[in-house]
């Protein structure tokens, strides 16, 4: 078990090297920040002194050197835009898209897991029938453009719904969450559930087919022979079983959630990481845009280990020897 | 002379009222290809204490026999006539209820493919415990107990250790032990065993088969022991069912039935058992394929690989008593005593 975790970090340290790289090179070749930063009437030496005092008029591998060298120190860089370190930028709203993401994830699960699990077991029903065009156009609609229609329905029609922002938070352990408040669940519903869409649409997907394969499974027909009461069959053999992927699935769409819930921070102005970054590539505030890529590497790291540690947990034939 | 044994046999069958009496039953496939009778008008009854034999090539309608018994089959399959009286109770009329209730507990399968039938995600205790406690009213510490009691029955050594194992610490004969014991939990008093030995090993079948030869005769359960091998059911079983394109075409005591078989598929399916005393000659065959279901010949469905074949067999021969004690469904059948034959 050590052994493996071991292995595995040292995997993701390669792998966070690698992306630095990447991520660097490709904020660079974006293009040059001077442009938007400096007003257009500062003269020669203002610029001058500007651009040194950004560090922008070393060569790109100094760049990137001195960028190592601070990462390693927990200094990511300051914003050009805001003076404030950026991963402080980054970290402080974090809780927003978190919250925004896990709430996502939550929706997707006790929705998708019970209409994907009924349109297993009664494969032939129209209402499953529904269900699955239903997540057809969960699957195609775009985000802002269901997010658009949702604000204009509850929002605007209909009133029941604030369409933007967080409302109030409430502080525990040093965050800011809006989950814990009643207006703040409100605040949090429609951008949450916009979130959600796509993945419901996937949970309903993978269970729907989950179920079917499982069904069919001779431990299921002998299940029953041993007069098991259906419920106990569905919920305990079938459920368990089809769990397997879902899990995998649902752990790893949680990172691109979080990473790209850009579009729904957009349209329901919430104050999370997603805006952040659209606004820092708007003026090419490349230490935010380094940081923020950095952060979503390492995120997508932890929750891939996470997954496979849920994964062992789950399915007793991958489980790690040796605990 | 040959009317009396008939008699005979007939009182004492309802003398000793039969466990199990399948009566003319039929189960379809409602395919879009086409109605599949996969069982299409099946007897045969098993009395208690005794193993009958239920054999067959694959897709002769054997394992849809042992579903139905167990009032198992799905979609798009099911029971459209005939009896399957269990102590006189009808089941094929039995409410899905009622039937779970018999099912595991009065009435228990084994499935042919142990690497299959244990559910891989959960441990043995639990798939143990949840069958005793589907029927009976006792504390989970109870059950335990009676688990364990089973798997040191079925000859699992350890068996406290074993418990909390999950299946893929089986071996494949191990598995189907606890398979069995799973079965065996509640005393059943009729075990549909399809090809419980199918898929192990020479040495694990013949262990398996003398401990469920013992269990039978010590609890009284009666099986149905499903399988293709002959050789099994020659030293396993009381008597003998053969099927062929979802009907039996022949029934009666295993020895006699496989000394002297009535009906040519029988003869046929004997005559390609691999045996000692034909080395060197080869192996005998049954010309020809299984029939497709959706498509049988008129009259006797074996007419076209029969050797004995005549025009007589395009209408299709009914299951009678030939012999005392054995039924065959052939107007042409084989080892007739002289004068019967005549």
């Amino acid at each position: 078990m050590s052994v493996y975790l071991l292995r595995r970090l040292l995997q993701s340290v390669l792998v966070m090297l690698a992306m630095s790289v990447i991520v660097f090179v490709g904020v660079f070749a974006i293009g040059d920040p001077v442009e938007i930063l400096i007003s257009p009437d500062a003269d020669q030496m203002e610029r001058e002194r500007a651009i040194k005092a950004l560090g922008l008029d070393l060569p790109l591998w100094q760049q990137y050197l001195s960028f190592l060298g601070n990462a390693l120190r927990g200094d990511l860089g300051r914003s050009f835009v805001f003076n404030e370190p950026a991963l402080q930028l980054i970290l402080q709203r974090m809780p927003a898209t978190l919250e925004l993401a896990l709430g996502a994830t939550f929706l997707a699960l006790i929705i998708g897991l019970p209409l994907g699990l009924y349109a297993g077991l009664k494969p032939k029903s129209p209402v499953s029938s529904a269900i699955m065009a239903g997540s057809i156009l969960g699957f195609s609609l775009p985000t802002f453009w269901v997010g658009l229609m949702l604000i204009m329905v509850f929002a605007v029609q209909l009133g029941w719904l604030p369409s933007t922002g967080r409302g109030p938070t409430v502080e525990v352990l040093g965050l800011h969450w809006s989950f814990l408040t009643w207006d703040g669940l409100r605040h949090l519903a429609m951008p949450a559930l916009n979130l959600a869409l796509f993945k419901i649409s996937l949970v309903i997907r993978l269970t729907r087919a989950g179920v079917r394969e499982t069904m069919l499974m001779d431990y299921v027909k002998f299940a029953r022979a041993k007069g098991l009461s259906p419920a106990r069959v569905t919920y305990v053999h079938v459920f368990k079983n089809i769990m397997i992927p879902v899990v995998t699935v649902v752990g790893l769409e949680l990172g691109s959630t979080i990473a790209f819930s850009v579009v729904t921070e957009s349209v329901f102005a919430w104050p999370g990481m997603g805006k952040l970054i659209i606004d820092s590539i708007n003026v090419l505030d490349r230490p935010v845009i380094v940081a923020y890529l950095m952060m979503i590497v390492l995120m997508f790291i932890t929750i891939n280990l996470l997954v496979d540690l849920a994964y062992s947990a789950l399915d007793p034939r991958v489980r790690l020897e040796n605990k | 002379m040959a009317v009396s044994p008939v008699a005979n046999s007939s009182v004492a069958a309802t003398a000793s009222a039969p466990t199990l009496e399948v009566r003319n039953l039929q189960t379809h496939f409602f395919t879009r290809a086409g109605v599949v009778k996969a069982v299409d008008g099946v007897s045969f009854t098993v009395q208690r204490g005794k193993v009958m034999g239920l054999v067959g090539e694959s897709g002769s309608g054997k394992t849809v026999t042992g579903f139905s018994i167990l009032g198992l089959v799905d979609e798009p399959g099911r029971i459209v006539g005939g009896e399957i009286l269990f102590h006189g109770q009808n089941l094929a009329k039995l409410r899905e209820e009622e039937m779970r209730r018999l099912r595991g507990n009065r009435i228990a399968m084994i499935f042919q493919d142990p690497m299959m039938t244990l559910n891989p995600v959960l441990r043995v205790d639990t798939q143990m415990i949840e069958t005793v406690l589907a029927h009976t009213k006792v504390s989970k510490e109870e059950a335990r107990q009676r688990a364990r009691d089973t798997l040191g029955m079925v000859g699992i050594p350890s068996p406290d250790e074993r418990l909390k194992s999950y299946p893929h610490q089986f071996s494949g004969g191990m598995r189907q032990r606890v398979a069995i014991a799973i079965a065996l939990l509640h005393r059943p008093e009729l075990i549909v065993a399809d090809e419980p030995t199918t898929a192990l090993d020479v040495t694990i079948q013949a262990q398996i088969l003398a401990e469920v030869q013992k269990l039978c005769a010590q609890t009284g359960t009666a099986m149905i022991w499903i399988t293709h091998d002959l050789t099994v059911v020659a030293g396993l079983a009381d008597e003998l069912a053969v099927m062929y394109a979802g009907r039996v075409v022949e029934h009666g005591p295993v020895n006699e039935t496989l000394d002297k078989p009535l009906h040519p598929y029988t003869n046929g399916l004997i005559g390609s058992v691999p045996s000692r005393n034909k080395r060197g000659e080869p192996l005998r065959q049954i010309p020809g394929m299984t029939p497709s279901l959706l498509n049988l010949p008129a009259g006797c469905a074996f007419r076209n690989r029969c050797p004995k074949a005549q025009d007589k067999c395009k209408q299709a021969p009914p299951l009678g008593e030939l012999l005392p004690g054995r039924q065959a469904r052939c107007f042409f059948p084989y080892n007739m005593p002289a004068e019967a034959a005549a």
